[in-house]
């Protein structure tokens, strides 16, 4: 008598895509709105962005309940920190800190793909990117999710970011303005749901720059 | 030369059998959706064991608290397990006696966190969880899978309502139904769920809550009609050796 299988996955990729572009002194982070299982839609207006830090938002796609829980222990993290320094977390911390958590899980990972960004302490836009196990990289801007295949040539090409194969290796961050930036995030998401079936409905985009944080929407098709 | 393994160590074939590996009496599709003065939430009350129809009165709709409604589909003594955890909690938050009380969103979260504890354990809760309420006007509706994806929405289902009904709702839904439209929708997907869900029976019962309390119907069944002419003769331009 062989040993029974387990029947059931720990694991479910409920879908999405998330961006990010670092900008001289802004960062956009936008993620869409569905969340899917197999062939199914399970709501259309469910946000994959959450804030952990004044200047620093995390975008994520994958698992939701891993990303959830996630988003729930660094936020606990973050409490910790503000009353152990009496002072909120910079973004390249709080990068450190995402890669720490999930590397602590190497052999039962966090499907959790992430995207963080905000402004360093200088106030210069960043962007980090991650694998589901910690490996992560500082960038000009980065795509994540079920819709990063599609999405990020497109930011290649169009970004003006240099190179990041030439020597001296050179900041990654784009010399677009914010509604430049902006306005392609829009493009880039509306292509994007054209023939990605688990991105669409809305897309979230929410903008960091020394004025705070603010959020805008913009409808994607829902097919 | 034996191997010594301590008895309850979770290692080696005996120690699969302490964990969930299949469900065995099940319930099927919960459809819910918010309307003007609460949460309406549908279920039938059958219990199959496999594909036999073993229970025929099963109530897998239950009031939490003051202010939600819980209502699960899957293993039905899970359900139990679950309905004694939420006992726990609430008994715990009424010996404060201190005015408060856990809302909707509160017993979802709760919720949500034993799914994936469980799940993280290998060892799940096999239930997909319907969690509706309404605490000081506001209305909450959510569901929680048995590895823990959770989300809320204005109208949710489970295993096959997400096919059959959660198309339906998306179509006719709107805000502030009343209770009587309300009522003719969810019941409009539960006639489609009992056609075509083999694992569906002809008895449901409809649960509301809203700011006064819960109340659930008493068990009733839907009018159905067979009277295809497709369905008189079947075998009729079918043609067969015998």
């Amino acid at each position: 008598m062989t040993k029974q299988q387990a029947n059931w996955s720990p694991y479910d990729n409920n879908g999405g895509s998330c961006v990010a572009i670092a900008g001289a002194d802004y960062c956009v982070i936008a993620a869409d709105t569905r969340m899917s299982t197999g062939y199914n839609i399970l709501t259309r207006e469910y946000s994959k962005i959450c804030k952990l830090a004044d200047k620093c938002v995390m975008a994520s796609s994958g698992f939701q309940a891993d990303v959830k829980a996630l988003q729930k222990n660094l936020a606990a993290r973050h409490l910790i920190y503000q009353h152990q320094h009496n002072k909120q977390m910079s973004c390249p911390a709080m990068a450190q800190l995402l890669s720490n958590t999930l590397y602590y899980k190497r052999f039962f990972p966090y499907y959790s793909f992430n995207v963080l960004g905000g402004l360093d302490n200088e106030g210069k836009g960043c962007v980090f990117t991650y694998d589901a196990v910690g490996s992560y990289e500082k960038v000009g801007y980065s795509s994540q999710g079920s819709g990063s295949t599609l999405i990020t040539p497109f930011l290649d090409n169009q970004l003006k970011s240099p190179s990041p194969l030439l020597l001296p290796v050179q900041d990654a961050v784009t010399p677009l303005v914010e509604a430049e930036a902006i306005d392609l995030v829009k493009t880039v998401f509306a292509s994007a749901s054209e023939r990605d079936i688990y991105t669409g409905d809305k897309v979230e985009i929410v903008v960091v720059n020394a004025a705070g944080i603010r959020r805008e929407y913009m409808e994607l098709r829902k097919d | 030369m034996a191997s010594k393994q301590p008895e309850n160590s979770l290692l080696g074939p005996e120690a699969d059998s302490q964990r969930t590996l299949y469900p065995n009496v099940t319930g099927t599709s919960v459809v819910a959706l918010k309307y003007k003065d609460g949460i309406l939430m549908a279920a039938d009350m059958g219990g199959s064991y496999g594909s036999t129809l073993r229970y025929k009165n099963v109530e897998r709709m239950k009031a939490i608290g003051k202010h939600s409604l819980l209502g699960a589909s899957g293993e039905i003594s899970d359900f139990q397990e679950i309905l004694r955890y939420l006992d726990d909690l609430i008994l715990y938050d009424n010996m404060w006696d201190d005015g408060n009380s856990l809302g909707p969103k509160e017993v979802h979260n709760y919720l949500t966190r034993l799914m994936y504890n469980r799940r993280n354990k290998f060892n799940p809760l096999w239930n997909s969880l319907v969690l509706g309420g309404i605490k000081n006007g506001e209305k909450y509706l959510g569901t929680v899978s048995m590895i823990g994806v959770n989300f809320e929405d204005d109208h949710v289902a489970t295993g096959f309502g997400n096919h059959l009904a959660r198309p339906i709702l998306r179509q006719e839904w709107h805000e502030n139904l009343s209770f009587e439209d309300g009522v003719r929708l969810l019941e409009k997907c539960m006639r489609v769920l009992l056609y075509r869900d083999r694992s569906a029976i002809n008895k449901l019962q409809i649960a509301k809550i809203t700011e006064e309390g819960m109340t659930i119907s008493q068990p009733y069944s839907l009018k159905t009609y067979w009277e295809f002419s497709a369905f008189e003769n079947p075998t009729q331009g079918a043609v067969g050796s015998w």
